[in-house]
């Protein structure tokens, strides 16, 4: 194996468009690693990305936030105008593993390893965040929903790599959030997640909103059904209903060891109203 | 009666008073040494990274080690080709069960460690070990493993304990016949074995009931969970002599297996025990230890051989699933008039005595005119179950203490009251067989009722739940050395591993019986060719036989001192006695004899006969029984069925609490295992018969911010068989917390959970049938 | 090939050679003689492994050893001051909150990064503070005493 850790983003381009094998991205390397020790995967070059100055940062711009794909998941907690601004996505982006996992593991592998039970993602997906692709042919930008095609399975393609996510700018009265499902209170993958992101008038009216599921399908999910439930609502109880009506009519889960397809359905409606209580508080309303 | 209470209570507003009453029967009243809390002399090797655990051992020019396993949950192994995998460069040994003769001469237990350790002929669960490979490093040794090809011929496979019982399911062995059954079976099964227990007229007893209660539950596969995995250092040489680095709870029964299966004299196999990363019954057993010393003697290099913490949960330990019925009859004043139950082990694919002893405790905190429980071990292809934390217990107690809880319910009782009229007290025969000495399950009882914990508030969606649970203890084979070097301070050496601090506890016991401070005393575990041969840290008899023996030794040692003082004095030795660390000359005639000090009597040791020592060996016979009981509040979510422990509270009695904060640490430890086994812990199966969960990701044991402060209330009442009165403690705070919890559900929401274990969507299913019905 | 990585440990400069695939686990254990830091699980999801790089709480399982280049790591052999033992080890000592102590070294370095965060943290904050750690044998509730009163002690309270 080859293990390389070049300092600029083009130099990280050439090395994955030339390699022969089978090449990686290491950015944080929680996912990379244990599928290494598992033996399901045994790369032939490793690009570590984690010197590319560029790839380390945070930065805040008139248009929101961009976060470097080398930047851990813990960096994003110690960022008060991001946590400000977008408090559900930091907090998916701190529910990843451990702390220790926290200190290494980042948004942008989150996105590009395509887990259907990704906590970033599903945050990521309601926030509207888009991901900035740099490769042979360029730079390009995508919403991040389009990166995972299938478990395991993302959208970038020879020599590509994922170089920051980048995030709206706040608008205002708007708020996000997201909760999931697990047995313990840490440690676990999502065996059901949701992410939702909304915008309300001066009336506690909401007047925008993004509803997205994990764990229940392929690919984290974009509820529109939901979105539309609780769009034109304070937030009643009626709202609530059709609301987790809506994400559970959305679910499209599996059995599996980590849940069933009735619970995640059940539950994926639960977490929608609760998640989408706390993003309503955010924004202002009561 | 209780003698002692002392409490430590983790909730600062509320403490409870100590009672203190002494027991006039007991030789030992008041310690010096013994019921302190000084630090532990393993402890600051533990806290900078020096201490040397199973895979800290390395030996120069080692080999690595690396096991090839079944993917397959049964099947015949029809050929093994190793060809390529030698040719590779860097591969030093392969071994096959070609290389492990069958020496056991019969021995069918010995047989089946030989066949678990390497599969001879079939696989019988996936991860069981077909071949192993010696490398010069990690990589060679994994790249090596991808070489061999095993020819597999995929035999159908059962893993479910009542589907293995039916007359359909495919028969793991066409030689077993179901043992304690009369006349013996002529069709071969999966029920290895049937034992009975129990005593009166169950029929009659039933038919004397006003209400009975029956029912059915499961209890699913958990593993110990130790952080450590399975490692070990092998070296043999071609003169037949060997060592061994291990991280065992027996590095002598470690001993005597290996030397059995690999053909060595006992005496020319030395193991060392490292520290330990936990145990809990899964470091009883051999797993790879046989494997390393057999391609250390083929590669005649030293071999070092790491389990990972996929092959730990494949392979290694875990305890049997189960399904037991229980069925309990009273009479209206709270009276059980019979009680029985059935209980249905999976044993892996190798006989054990799992559901016997589940049978043995079932009824054991109870006194029962009439009671008969059966247990059924039964083979499936699942690794081979293993000793887990007072084994067998926490099953036997989960189904038998929610139908007592039901019960009292039924008949308008209050749980512990219908517990206090009903339990086993000095004198009551047993539901297993023995009469009971002195026991505490009715003053364990008496705490928890006038516990604040009992009567404090609940918030919403909280339940309170209690039970009780019992182990027997165990003492066993001992054997320590007491030597007092020549400025008096003092070796104890012993063979029983240290899980978990005994070192400071046998320290305790022998500063107190020789009358010395106890940093005068260095506790240490020898390894198995400089002490005679102990039996494993199991059955809670670390420090129970160990003190005992240690005690002996000093008291042996004291003899020695008496006699030196004696020589030194020129006086009879009658008239020297030992008190307070000190010989004494007693008498009319010396009187003017200052009384020498232990370590003067060690300075002065060259000049009166040599080195002073002490030697015990001994049954440690009288492991005095252990009660429990455990109070939990649960608050349940009820639109996801998440469960969180708000509070919970351990009574137990210590017999003597030695080291009492490790006493409180056995307690708080056992029920937070109790308590990940009754929410999320389970092994899980797929249709292939493949474990999908063998890691930390997916095997949910506890974290830190899942449990609350765990309170504990030690009871001390003495066991007049152990000279301080000290019972085991390490086992019995593993048995109550499933059905603790399981009753707090019940008194929450009225469902009554029969499937441990008590995970979100089995809680939230059975909240919503109750909402329902 | 292996690869030369130099890098500083405990304070101290140091050269090492390991593959390319090597974790900085198995780098510090097998290379570097440092086995404090513990493989429970290989898979980050034990903690026993854990180390600071760069002042950033890590599973060395998780990290590759040359990665570790012109990096800082500290592992628990690095927490004493001399013969001065760290506040932390000292009250873990104390409490008991260590029975079979092979999770100790990661429990250490977990409280150790915690508490440089948050000086005088909640027991729930403790409590998901080191939820990245298993312990088996005590029921983390000598584990969190003996974090909060370290915690009282550095505090000077």
């Amino acid at each position: 194996m080859q293990y390389e850790a070049p300092e600029t983003t083009k130099a990280a381009v050439s090395l994955l468009a030339k390699a022969k094998g089978s090449a990686y991205v290491l950015a944080g390397g929680s996912d990379l690693l244990v599928r290494m020790k598992g033996g399901f995967i045994e790369p032939d070059l490793i690009v570590d990305i984690k010197r590319i100055k560029a790839m380390r940062e945070v930065k805040k711009t008139a248009s929101g936030f961009s976060i470097g794909a080398a930047v851990p998941c813990a960096e994003l907690g110690e960022n008060k105008a991001l946590v400000k601004a977008w408090p559900g996505v930091v907090e998916a982006a701190n529910l990843i593993g451990s702390k220790q996992v926290q200190g290494r593991c980042t948004i942008s592998g989150n996105l590009c390893n395509a887990g259907p039970a990704a906590d970033s993602v599903p945050a990521m997906v309601a926030a509207g965040a888009k991901a900035v692709i740099q490769g042979p042919k360029g730079k390009r930008t995508v919403p991040v929903e389009a990166i995972p095609v299938g478990p395991g399975k993302n959208s970038l393609k020879k020599g590509e790599l994922v170089e920051a996510i980048v995030l709206p700018a706040r608008k205002p009265k708007s708020g996000d959030a997201y909760l999931r499902f697990i047995p313990r209170t840490e440690m676990d993958i999502a065996v059901v997640s949701c992410g939702v992101n909304l915008t309300i008038d001066g009336k506690g009216v909401v007047t925008a909103a993004r509803v997205a599921l994990g764990a229940v399908a392929p690919t984290v999910l974009l509820v529109e059904a939901a979105a539309k439930a609780i769009i034109g609502s304070k937030l009643d109880d009626a709202a609530l209903d059709k609301l987790g009506a809506a994400a559970s009519a959305a679910c499209r889960p599996i059995d599996d060891k980590r849940g069933t397809i009735e619970f995640r359905t059940k539950v994926a409606a639960v977490l929608a109203k609760r998640a989408a209580q706390i993003a309503y508080t955010r924004a202002g309303g009561k | 009666m209780v003698t002692l209470t002392e409490n430590t209570l983790a909730n600062p507003k509320e403490r409870v008073t100590p009672t203190v009453v002494h027991n006039p029967g007991l030789a030992k009243e008041a310690f010096k040494s013994v019921g302190t809390r000084p630090l532990r002399p393993d402890g600051l090797d533990k806290v900078t990274g020096r201490a040397k655990y199973g895979a800290d051992f390395n030996a120069p020019g080692q080999l690595v080690g690396k096991i090839l396993r079944s993917p397959h949950a049964h099947a015949k192994i029809k050929k093994i080709d190793t060809s390529k995998a030698e040719k590779l460069a860097g591969v030093k040994a392969i071994i096959t069960a070609a290389d492990l003769p069958d020496l056991t001469n019969g021995d069918k237990g010995m047989y089946d460690i030989l066949d678990n350790c390497m599969a001879r002929g079939k696989v019988f669960y996936d991860g069981h070990a077909v071949a192993a490979v010696a490398a010069i490093d990690a990589a060679t040794a994994k790249a090596a493993l991808k070489l061999i090809k095993v020819d597999y011929e995929i035999l159908p496979h059962v893993t479910d304990v009542d589907e293995a019982m039916k007359a359909k399911a495919p028969v793991l062995f066409a030689d077993c016949f179901t043992e304690g059954v009369e006349p013996k079976p002529k069709k071969a099964s999966n029920i290895a074995k049937q034992t009975e227990f129990g005593h009166g007229d169950v029929e009659a007893g039933f038919a004397e009931a006003d209400v009975i209660v029956e029912r059915s539950f499961k209890t699913e596969q958990t593993h110990q969970g130790y952080i450590e995995p399975h490692a070990c250092v092998a070296s043999v040489s071609p003169d037949g002599t060997g060592e061994l680095w291990v991280c065992t709870q027996g590095h002598f029964v470690y001993r005597n297996h290996c030397a059995m299966l690999l053909g060595m004299d006992v005496a020319k196999l030395r193991v060392t025990s490292s520290e330990i990363g936990g145990g809990f019954g899964g470091k009883t057993h051999v797993w790879g230890e046989p494997i390393a010393l057999a391609l250390s003697r083929k590669a005649n290099k030293p071999v070092k051989l790491v389990m990972t913490r996929d092959e730990v949960f494949r392979a290694s330990g875990p305890t049997s699933a189960s399904s037991v019925d229980v069925k309990i009859g009273v009479k209206k004043d709270g009276t059980i008039t019979a009680a029985s139950a059935e209980l249905r082990f999976a044993s892996g694919p190798y006989i054990s005595m799992w559901a016997e002893l589940g049978a043995m405790t079932s009824f054991a905190c109870y006194d029962l005119k009439n009671v008969r429980t059966r247990g059924y071990e039964v083979l499936v292809n699942r690794p081979k179950s293993a000793a887990y934390r007072a084994p067998s217990a926490p099953i036997a107690a989960f189904a038998v203490e929610s139908v007592v809880d039901e019960i009292a319910s039924k008949i308008g009782m209050d749980p512990v009251e219908f517990r206090i009229k009903n339990a086993a007290k000095q004198g009551t025969k047993s539901s297993y067989g023995p009469v009971y000495g002195p026991i505490g399950i009715g003053a364990t009882l008496e705490a928890a009722k006038n516990h604040p914990h009992m009567s404090a508030p609940l918030g919403p969606n909280q339940g309170r739940g209690m039970a009780c649970g019992f182990w027997f203890n165990f003492g066993g084979q001992t054997c320590t050395d007491l030597n007092v070097g020549p400025d008096g301070s003092v070796t104890l050496t012993v063979g029983t591993v240290d899980v978990g601090g005994s070192r400071a506890s046998l320290g305790l016991c022998v500063a107190e019986e020789l009358g010395i401070p106890y940093n005068q005393v260095k506790c240490l575990v020898a390894d198995t060719g400089t002490l005679g041969h102990n039996d494993m840290t199991d059955g809670s008899r670390g420090t129970f036989s160990s003190s005992m023996a240690g005690i002996f030794a000093a008291r042996n040692a004291i003899t020695v001192l008496r006699e030196r003082a004696a020589k030194m004095w020129e006086i009879p030795v009658d008239d020297v006695v030992w008190e307070d660390g000190h010989a004494k000359a007693t008498g009319s005639g010396h009187g003017n004899l200052a009384p020498l000090s232990l370590k003067e009597i060690a300075a002065a040791a060259a000049n009166t006969g040599g080195p002073v020592a002490g030697h015990a060996e001994i049954v440690a016979d009288g492991a005095g029984v252990s009660f429990a009981t455990h109070i939990a509040d649960v608050e349940v979510d009820p639109e996801t069925g998440r469960s969180k422990i708000v509070r919970y509270t351990v009574i137990q009695d210590a017999g003597k609490a030695v080291h009492p904060t490790y006493v409180e640490g056995q307690y708080q430890g056992g029920a937070a295992q109790g308590i990940g086994w009754a929410l999320n812990e389970e092994y899980i199966y797929g249709k292939d018969g493949r474990l999908q969960n063998a890691g930390f990701l997916d095997y949910r044991i506890p974290v830190c911010s899942d449990l609350p402060m765990i309170d504990t209330q030690i009871l001390e009442i003495p066991n007049p068989n152990h000279p301080y009165g000290v019972r085991g403690v390490g086992e019995t705070s593993i048995v109550p917390p499933l059905a603790t919890i399981a009753n707090a559900m019940s008194n929450a929401f009225g469902v009554r959970m029969t499937h441990v274990p008590m995970s979100p969507p089995r809680v939230l299913k059975a909240l919503e049938a109750a909402a329902k019905a | 090939m292996a690869v030369i990585v130099s890098t500083t440990v405990n304070g101290d400069d140091v050269q090492f050679a390991c593959e390319p695939d090597e974790t900085l686990l198995d780098a510090l254990r097998n290379r570097l003689g440092l086995t404090g830091a513990k493989e429970g699980c290989g898979t980050g999801d034990c903690g026993a492994c854990s180390v600071t790089v760069d002042g950033r709480l890590v599973c060395s399982c998780l990290v590759l050893g040359v990665e570790a280049e012109g990096r800082e790591i500290e592992t628990v052999e690095g927490m004493a001051d001399g013969a001065t033992l760290h506040p932390l080890q000292t009250k873990f000592l104390e409490h008991a909150a260590l029975q079979c102590g092979v999770c100790t070294p990661g429990f250490l370095i977990a409280a150790k990064a915690l508490l440089e965060k948050n000086p005088d943290p909640s027991e729930e904050e403790i409590r998901f503070g080191l939820a990245g750690n298993l312990c088996r044998c005590t029921g983390y509730d000598k584990i969190v005493r003996a974090v909060q009163d370290a915690a009282k002690e550095m505090r000077g309270a």
